[in-house]
């Protein structure tokens, strides 16, 4: 499903005429925080390097973003949107399944 | 009937408190507001109220829990003055953006430093711009009919504001008056049901309050909340001509004593006016054409309305009990000035700062304002409009020689 579908009918969209949004910028629905893009405040990227991943998912508990998915009990690669290149995940790694490079390069 | 009984502002309004049986009360004690939580706690002990109330431990906490507690739904009330209304800052401004009808009576203090208990307005024009509507109440009657019909005006949809019921500490808050009280079950009819729209207990609707606001939100919801606060004087002309139905007291933006043919006029908020009525009345006795402008509702500011009301004035005095510290004039003095901008014939106008931390304001004060408007309207000169009335001044001849003789 694409977020637009998915997205709850409450949502107020980013500059709204200020007739039509909530008084006091009340979010009129819950479990939304995935629709705000914070993958944008990286200035550090990690990298998965699926080869040397041995699924110990060691890395899942200490993202503090949950952007480490999880998929049949494996993890995925990471969803970039949210992750902010904190590199908690890559210090946390035994078998140096992840590297830790500058954004953009 | 009305009830008939003798009492003080405080005692009044914490009344006027038990009638609307608000479901949260969170205060903290600070002189001269405390006997209104302390009136209400007795209540609340006794059982008079429904209402959960929160002893907190300081004046940020009570504002907050006020906050916490409108949030979720619940009708909330509190009491504060000067200092503790300082303490509360920064949730004075996220009680209005958040859109929080809470009804605070604010019991106007000098704001130290100096330390000072006494009544002076320097707290309320402080917060002037915080959000709030303001109603200044000049008597013991004016304090409980506010704070009843402050209810009804925040929490009207096209509102939804915080209210401060601003009345004069010590002068208002402990002398004690004759009051016409309204019957409980009228009360609990005028104010009705609180029925917010969104709030945190709603089961059925899971939803934030006060979220962080990025710059393509936080604009729009400000210029929202700036047309609460236009909406508001509609709203609170509604709500004053059904409570004049009720009790048949009237209220408006201001009121207007004598003002139909008046040449000379004095504009002051809270219990001053009543003795500039006194002078009025003496002066007009004499043939004076003299009047008064008093403001009761200072937010929203009336400026269109105060405009019309004083454009055929030939001098006006504007009264403000609390400095400006801009070097040019106290608040109240630039908004009048500013409303009479697109008056034609302007009229000359003075600001006269007075009373400050208590300074007794005698009517022989009010009548020295008189006599210099009629000088400026005799020589049609206003000059030096940012003027003291009541300082000891050492190059102001008759004030200093009194102080002296009281010196001795």
């Amino acid at each position: 499903m694409s977020d637009a579908v998915k997205k709850d009918k409450c949502i107020i969209e980013e500059h709204t005429p200020w007739q039509e949004t909530t008084l006091g910028g009340v979010v009129t629905s819950s479990g939304n925080a995935q629709y705000y893009k914070t993958g944008g405040w990286r200035a550090m990227k990690p990298i998965w390097k699926e080869d040397q991943c041995k699924q110990c998912l060691l890395c899942w508990p200490t993202c503090p973003d949950s952007s480490i998915p999880i998929k049949d009990k494996k993890r995925q690669d990471f969803d970039y949107d949210h992750c902010k290149g904190c590199g908690v995940c890559a210090k946390v790694c035994p078998f140096n399944a992840i590297d830790f490079v500058v954004e953009g390069e | 009937m009305a009830i008939r009984d003798k009492l003080s502002g405080n005692e009044a309004v914490a009344v006027a408190m038990r009638q609307i049986n608000p479901d949260v009360v969170a205060a903290f004690p600070i002189t001269p507001s405390t006997e209104v939580p302390q009136y209400f706690s007795s209540f609340v002990s006794n059982g008079l109220v429904d209402t959960e109330f929160v002893a907190v431990e300081s004046e940020h906490s009570a504002m907050s829990a006020c906050i916490g507690a409108q949030a979720a739904g619940a009708r909330t009330m509190t009491a504060t003055s000067a200092n503790g209304m300082a303490l509360m800052w920064e949730m004075l401004y996220i009680a209005a953006s958040c859109r929080l009808p809470i009804v605070m009576s604010l019991v106007t203090r000098a704001l130290s430093g100096p330390i000072n208990i006494h009544n002076d307005h320097s707290d309320a024009m402080g917060a002037r711009d915080s959000g709030w509507i303001q109603l200044f109440g000049e008597s013991n009657q004016e304090a409980y009919d506010n704070v009843i019909m402050a209810v009804r005006i925040g929490e009207h949809k096209d509102v939804q504001l915080p209210v401060m019921n601003c009345y004069d500490g010590f002068i208002t808050s402990h002398a004690v008056e004759n009051i016409e009280l309204l019957e409980d079950e009228k009360v609990k009819a005028f104010v009705g049901e609180y029925k917010p729209q969104h709030y945190l207990l709603n089961k059925d609707e899971a939803i934030a309050i006060g979220p962080l606001d990025i710059p393509s939100y936080y604009f729009e919801h400000k210029r929202s909340q700036a047309q609460g606060m236009r909406n508001a004087k509609k709203v609170i002309l509604e709500v004053a001509e059904e409570f004049e139905k009720l009790t048949g007291r009237k209220y408006g933006l201001f009121e207007e004593y004598k003002m139909d043919d008046a040449e000379r006029a004095i504009v002051v908020l809270g219990s001053t006016a009543g003795t500039a009525k006194f002078v009025v009345d003496q002066l007009r006795a004499q043939g004076e054409k003299v009047g008064l402008v008093k403001i009761r509702v200072f937010r929203p500011f009336p400026a269109e309305e105060l405009a019309e009301a004083l454009s055929h004035c030939k001098a006006i005095a504007v009264m403000d009990k609390s400095d400006g510290f801009n070097g040019k004039g106290a608040p109240v003095f630039n908004e009048v000035r500013s409303a009479l901008y697109d008056v034609e014939n302007k009229p000359a106008i003075i600001n006269y700062i007075y009373g400050l931390g208590g300074r007794d304001v005698r009517s022989t004060d009010i009548e020295k304002v008189y006599s210099d408007l009629a000088q400026i309207v005799q020589t049609g000169k206003a000059e030096d409009p940012y003027r003291y009335l009541g300082v000891v001044d050492a190059n102001d001849i008759d004030v200093a020689a009194e102080a002296a003789a009281t010196r001795e």
